[in-house]
């Protein structure tokens, strides 16, 4: 299992989805990723795109500025 | 042994493609949503940007479905490849910028590209025969299969009674029966077939889902392309004429307007790009100038940006000014008179 972060600020929908995907996609199951967005949107969307993708949703952070979404990297 | 098929449906978040993947999935297919990215999506980005939209419910509409469905979505960045088609259309434009039919051919054909990669069997599309006046005619649906790559792989669900069998009806993969007959530009069949799918909550018709189509955001592209002498393009080009008023005031300059804090925060984010004036003196929105402007257009330029700040009624407004390599100076302007704003300064 590693911790990884990526860097989706400035981005807006769909493409923090996207950067998620293309990262995850480069994990291991068990390994951890957290996504730094500035489009509040990734609070709905990237939740819904792990949930339809077999990912768990650690936790979710929104400071009005920033929004942090820690992923767990499923199976398959 | 039974062979479990696969398919992959280019999923856009309305209803049509939301149907027709139902209709395959009722038939024991897996499937898999795909959905592609241009850059010219209209829902997300501007309910991102703007404040006044902050409070309204927001999703992705692709992903929406796809949960609805139970099935995965691939969302691909086709934002690069996307250029060509619509700078290149080999079967020009619609009313606007929009090249549906291209489009079209575009995206089955990087879905072909991913069935091969990924070892699905076929494609399924939402399209309904007669339904869009570019890209859904009768005539141009076979067309259509063949230049994109997909030939006989590419199922019409919602029409497929209406077109030459494909492969998986031919193989027995997918039973004709048991697809529809739908054709023309009525939504009643889809709001019934949805009703029988238990389907209550779903995005409008689509239709407003591209940028391309809009006239208004057409005209800005064009504008920008002809005021560059080149019609490339980058994605933050193409965001930008999603926000603000855009007034073009002398042929080497435009404009840039927030219209509300939302925008403005966006913005900011262009300061380093672009020579950026901001209200000193009164509340005021942030102000990008594109282009080439002399000492003399940024003058204007402050007079404008003042026109459309707290202090346009003041005799004297101050303003800052910008410029992408952190130098920064003010200017005391008086506000442009309304009417010198001429109408065929907005772009």
């Amino acid at each position: 299992m590693s911790k990884h972060e990526l860097d989706a600020r400035r981005l807006m929908c769909p493409l923090p989805v996207i950067r998620t995907q293309d990262k995850v996609a480069t994990l291991g199951p068990g390994d951890i990723l957290e996504v730094v967005c500035t489009d509040h949107g990734a609070l709905n969307d990237i939740p819904a795109w792990c949930r339809i993708n077999g990912h768990k949703v650690l936790s979710t952070t929104d400071d009005k500025r920033e929004v942090r979404i820690t992923i767990e990297v499923g199976h398959d | 042994m039974i062979i479990q098929r696969k398919a992959v449906s280019l999923i856009s978040g309305g209803l049509d493609s939301m149907l027709a993947t139902r209709a395959v999935m009722e038939q024991g297919i897996h499937v898999e949503g795909i959905n592609f990215y241009t850059g010219f999506c209209v829902e997300g980005h501007t309910h991102a940007i703007r404040q006044r939209d902050r409070d309204k419910p927001k999703r992705n509409n692709a992903l929406w479905v796809a949960e609805q469905l139970g099935i995965k979505l691939h969302i691909v960045d086709v934002i690069d490849e996307y250029k060509d088609v619509l700078l290149n259309p080999k079967h020009g434009y619609g009313a606007n910028m929009n090249p549906c039919r291209d489009c079209k051919t575009f995206m089955i054909h990087k879905a072909v590209e991913w069935i091969e990669k990924n070892n699905f069997d076929f494609i399924i599309t939402g399209e309904v025969v007669g339904q869009r006046p570019m890209s859904q005619r009768k005539e141009l649906m076979p067309v259509i299969a063949r230049e994109s790559g997909a030939g006989d792989l590419l199922v019409r669900p919602l029409s497929g009674k209406n077109l030459p069998p494909t492969k998986p009806e031919r193989e027995g993969w997918v039973d004709r029966d048991r697809l529809f007959d739908f054709s023309g530009r009525s939504r009643k069949p889809q709001m019934a077939l949805a009703e029988q799918y238990g389907f209550t909550d779903y995005a409008q018709p689509a239709g407003g889902c591209c940028f391309l189509t809009d006239e208004q955001y057409s005209r800005k592209l064009v504008d920008m392309w002809q005021h560059r002498n080149s019609r490339d393009y980058e994605l933050d080009d193409i965001m930008l004429l999603k926000v603000g008023r855009h007034l073009r005031p002398r042929p080497h300059f435009k404009l840039i307007v927030g219209r509300e804090e939302g925008e403005n925060n966006f913005m900011e984010g262009y300061r380093k790009q672009f020579i950026s004036l901001h209200q000193v003196s009164h509340n005021g929105p942030l102000v990008l100038v594109d282009g080439t402007p002399t000492d003399e257009d940024i003058t204007l330029a402050a007079q404008i940006a003042a026109r459309f700040g707290q202090g346009k009624n003041e005799p004297e407004v101050e303003v800052g000014i910008t410029y992408p390599n952190g130098d920064s100076r003010t200017v005391r302007v008086e506000p442009i008179a309304p009417g010198k704003v001429e109408d065929a300064w907005y772009v």
